[in-house]
C-alpha cells in the first residue's frame, strides 16, 4: 500500500473564518487506495480540510495539490472527487434512481448507460429495485447507502465522507463500517473519512490523522497512534489511558509512583522528565505484594466484556480493565510488562489541567 | 329590500354569539372549575359565521333572486349581456331590440375578459421581478440582502391608497417626472390614463406577496443541497435549474395565488391612476353594488369572480401536488 504514489497534497494549508483560525499550516499528502480518516473533536477542523479538498472553501493560505495539479482554486464541478454528506444532502424533490442519476445526467450520458450505471450501483448498496422510491420513504441507513452510491457513481478518484454514520443506530454504524470499507478495497478508490468516533477510525482506517484545534497532532496507521501515541491528547482521544508524570532514569528504565520500571523506550535523554501511558488494559493486578505498586480498589464498573475498576495508588489513580474482578476496598498489586510501557514527551501544562478534569 | 336590515340583523347575531360565549365559559367554570382549552377556539369560529360565511350566503342569496325576492337567473344574464333588463322590457312592450338596433351589452364580459388579462400580466411581470429579487435576498454570501428585505417592506407599512396615490403625483402631466421631462427641455408624455399605468400600480402594490414567498423557500432550502449538486459536477447554472429552482417551486405557486388572486379583484388602482378608462371588475362590482344600488347583479357578478379565482387555485394546486403553496388558500 505505502508502495503508491501520493495523490492529493495539501501544502501549509490555513483557514480562518473573520480572523479566526480554524486550521493552522496543514500539512498533509494522502497516497492512492488509502483510505485515510480526518479525526479529531468537535471543532478540530476536520470538516474543513475536508470541505477544502471538496473545493466548498478556499484556503486562507497554502495550495492543494491533486495528481501533480494545483486545484486550489477548482470549483468543486471541475474535481475528480466527490462527497458523501453529513445528512446525506438527497435531492428531496428526485427519486432514488434520478438521485444516483444527477452526476451522469449533468455529464450527458447516454440513457442506456446511466440505466446500467445506476443500477449497478443499487445492487452494490443492496438497494436493488428501489429506484422508484421517494428520498422521504428511506430509512436512514438507506438514505445513507443512495448518497454513497449518488457519490460512486460517477467513479471518482476520491471520495470524501463527511462523518456519513454520524446519524445511524450503533448497529447500523458497525454493518456500515465493514461495507464503506468492502467498498473501497473492491473498487480502489481513495476514501477520506471524517469522524470524531475514535473506534470507526480504527476499524476502518489505512491512515488515521489525529487533529486538534486546527492542528495535526499525529499521523500514523490506526495501530501506530494507538500503540505509540505522540501526545497525552492523542492517547486520550484514542482509546482510554492512563497518563504518569515520571523521569527517564536512561535508556529503557523510567521511574514513576515510586519505583523503577524497565522500558522499551530510549533516545530521551538521561534523568528527563517524561509522560508514561500505560492503557487500561495493560495494566496487570497481581497479588498484594507481588507488584512494583500498590493499590486500593475504589470501585468497578460491569462494562461487558470487561470490568472497569478504579484503583488508586499513592497519590495516582488508575483506570484497569480486567476479565478478573477485585472487591471495592481490596488492597491489590499492580504490574505492567516493559512493552507496554509508551514514554512521550510530557506535554505543555496548559493541556495537563483539561487531563486532570477528565481524570475526574 | 332594506339595506339597513342588514347591520342590524348582525348586531343581534353578535351580541347574541357573545352571551352565548361568555354564558358557555361561566357554564363550564362552575361544573370543572377550569376552562376547556378547545372553548377559546368558539370566538374565532363565531368570527367565521359572521364574517364570512353569513355574506357568502347572502352573495348567494341575493345572486339568484330579484329585487322582490324571487328566485331569478337574470342577475346572471344581465351579466352576459349588459343590455338584458332593457331587451326584457322592450319585448314586454311588444318591440323587437333588434328593429331598434339594440344588440347583446359585453361591457361587463369585456370588463372580466380585461380583469383577467391584466392580472395575468401583473402576476408574470412580479413573477419575473421578484424571482431575481428574492434570489439575491436569500443569498448569504449577498451581504445588502437584509437591506433589499426591509426595502420591500417598508412601503408595506403605507396605506395602499396612500401608496398609489403618490404614483399619480409622480405621473401626472404636470406630476413630477413631466415637470423633470421639462426642465431638461424634452417633451412631455402621457403617463397616467392608460392600461400600462394601471399596471405599473398593481405591480408596485403587490410585488411584495410575490418576493416574499419565494424567498422563504429559497431561504430555508438546505445549502448542502446546492453543494452537493456542484459536488456532482453542475456548474451555477445547471445548479440552479435542477435544484434550487425546483425546490423553490412551492413558494413561486404561493406567490402567483398571492399576486394573482387580489390582482383580479383590484380596484381603486384603475381608477385612480387609469382616470376611468379601464375599468376593471373590482370597481365593475363596486360600481354595481354602491352606484347603481343593485345588490342581486353585484352578487351575481361577486359569485362568478369567486368561482374563477377558485377554478384557477384548483389548477395552480394541480401544478403543485405537494400542496406547500396551497397554504395560502
Amino acid at each position: 500500500m505505502t508502495e503508491q504514489p501520493r495523490l492529493i497534497n495539501l501544502e501549509n494549508i490555513s483557514k480562518a473564518y473573520d480572523g479566526v483560525t480554524v486550521l493552522s499550516d496543514v500539512n498533509l499528502y494522502i497516497r492512492k487506495n488509502e483510505f485515510v480518516t480526518l479525526l479529531g473533536p468537535s471543532g478540530c477542523g476536520k470538516t474543513t480540510t475536508l470541505r477544502i479538498i471538496g473545493g466548498f472553501e478556499n484556503p486562507t493560505t497554502g495550495r492543494v495539490m491533486f495528481d501533480g495539479e494545483d486545484i486550489t482554486q477548482y470549483p468543486p464541478y471541475k474535481r475528480k472527487v466527490n462527497t458523501v454528506f453529513q445528512k446525506y444532502a438527497l435531492f428531496p424533490h428526485l427519486n432514488v434512481f434520478e438521485n444516483i442519476a444527477f452526476g451522469l445526467k449533468v455529464a450527458k450520458r447516454p440513457k442506456e448507460e446511466i440505466k446500467q450505471k445506476v443500477d449497478k450501483m443499487l445492487a452494490l448498496v443492496n438497494l436493488r429495485g428501489y429506484g422508484k422510491r421517494s428520498v422521504d420513504s428511506l430509512s436512514g441507513g438507506q438514505q445513507q447507502r443512495i448518497a454513497i452510491a449518488r457519490a460512486l457513481v460517477n467513479e471518482p478518484e476520491v471520495l470524501l465522507l463527511d462523518e456519513p454514520l454520524g446519524a445511524l443506530d450503533l448497529k447500523l454504524r458497525q454493518e456500515m463500517q465493514l461495507e464503506l470499507k468492502r467498498m473501497q478495497q473492491m473498487l480502489g478508490i481513495t476514501f477520506i473519512f471524517v469522524t470524531h468516533d475514535q473506534e470507526e477510525a480504527l476499524t476502518m482506517s489505512d491512515i488515521i490523522v489525529v487533529m486538534k484545534d486546527g492542528f495535526i497532532q499525529q499521523i500514523g496507521t490506526p495501530k501506530d497512534v494507538y500503540d505509540e501515541p505522540k501526545s497525552a491528547f492523542v492517547a486520550n482521544f484514542i482509546g482510554q489511558s492512563n497518563i504518569v508524570r515520571g523521569v527517564m532514569v536512561h535508556d529503557e528504565l523510567v521511574h514513576f509512583c515510586g519505583a523503577d520500571f524497565p522500558c522499551v523506550d530510549k533516545g530521551f535523554g538521561s534523568d528527563a522528565p517524561v509522560d508514561v501511558l500505560i492503557r487500561p488494559e495493560d495494566l496487570l493486578i497481581v497479588g498484594e505484594d507481588e507488584g512494583r505498586l500498590k493499590g486500593l480498589v475504589r470501585s468497578v464498573l460491569f462494562k461487558g466484556v470487561h470490568y472497569e475498576m478504579i484503583i488508586d495508588s499513592g497519590e495516582m489513580r488508575f483506570k484497569v480493565h480486567s476479565t478478573v474482578m477485585q472487591p471495592e476496598g481490596s488492597v491489590v498489586g499492580l504490574d505492567v510488562i516493559p512493552f507496554n510501557i509508551h514514554i512521550m514527551r510530557p506535554m505543555p501544562p496548559q493541556s495537563d489541567i483539561t487531563l486532570e478534569d477528565e481524570a475526574e | 329590500m332594506n339595506n339597513m336590515a342588514l347591520p342590524s340583523w348582525a348586531n343581534w347575531a353578535m351580541l347574541l354569539g357573545l352571551v352565548a360565549f361568555i354564558g358557555m365559559i361561566a357554564l363550564s367554570i362552575r361544573r370543572n372549575r377550569g376552562v376547556k382549552r378547545s372553548l377559546f377556539a368558539y370566538p374565532y369560529g363565531l368570527w367565521i359565521v359572521a364574517f364570512t360565511l353569513i355574506p357568502l350566503l347572502l352573495i348567494g342569496y341575493y345572486a339568484f333572486t330579484d329585487r322582490a325576492g324571487a328566485f331569478t337567473l337574470d342577475n346572471f344574464k344581465t351579466f352576459w349581456d349588459s343590455n338584458y333588463e332593457m331587451h326584457k322590457q322592450l319585448i314586454e312592450l311588444g318591440v323587437n331590440p333588434a328593429d331598434l338596433g339594440i344588440a347583446r351589452g359585453n361591457v361587463n364580459v369585456d370588463t372580466l375578459v380585461y380583469s383577467l388579462w391584466m392580472a395575468f400580466m401583473c402576476t408574470l411581470i412580479c413573477l419575473v421581478m421578484g424571482y431575481p429579487a428574492a434570489l439575491f435576498m436569500a443569498d448569504r454570501s449577498f451581504k445588502l440582502g437584509a437591506t433589499l428585505v426591509i426595502l420591500f417592506i417598508i412601503p408595506m407599512w403605507m396605506n395602499f391608497l396612500l401608496r398609489t396615490i403618490a404614483w399619480m403625483s409622480l405621473l401626472e402631466d404636470n406630476g413630477l417626472i413631466n415637470t423633470l421631462l421639462t426642465a431638461l427641455g424634452l417633451p412631455k408624455m402621457r403617463l397616467m390614463y392608460n392600461s400600462q399605468a394601471v399596471l405599473l400600480g398593481m405591480v408596485y402594490n403587490y410585488l411584495p406577496f410575490m418576493v416574499f414567498p419565494i424567498y422563504n423557500s429559497l431561504a430555508k432550502q438546505d445549502r448542502r443541497l446546492s453543494e452537493a449538486a456542484m459536488d456532482l459536477g453542475a456548474n451555477s447554472r445547471l445548479t440552479f435549474l435542477k435544484v434550487t429552482l425546483p425546490l423553490s417551486l412551492p413558494g413561486v405557486v404561493s406567490g402567483i395565488t398571492m399576486v394573482f388572486m387580489p390582482s383580479v379583484t383590484t380596484f381603486f388602482i384603475p381608477r385612480v391612476l387609469g382616470g376611468g378608462n379601464t375599468e376593471m371588475f373590482g370597481d365593475l362590482i363596486e360600481r354595481t353594488f354602491l352606484s347603481a344600488d343593485n345588490w342581486n347583479v353585484g352578487s351575481a357578478l361577486s359569485l362568478i369572480m369567486m368561482v374563477l379565482i377558485l377554478m384557477s387555485l384548483t389548477l395552480l394546486r394541480k401544478a403543485d401536488p405537494e400542496g406547500e403553496g396551497s397554504g395560502t388558500l
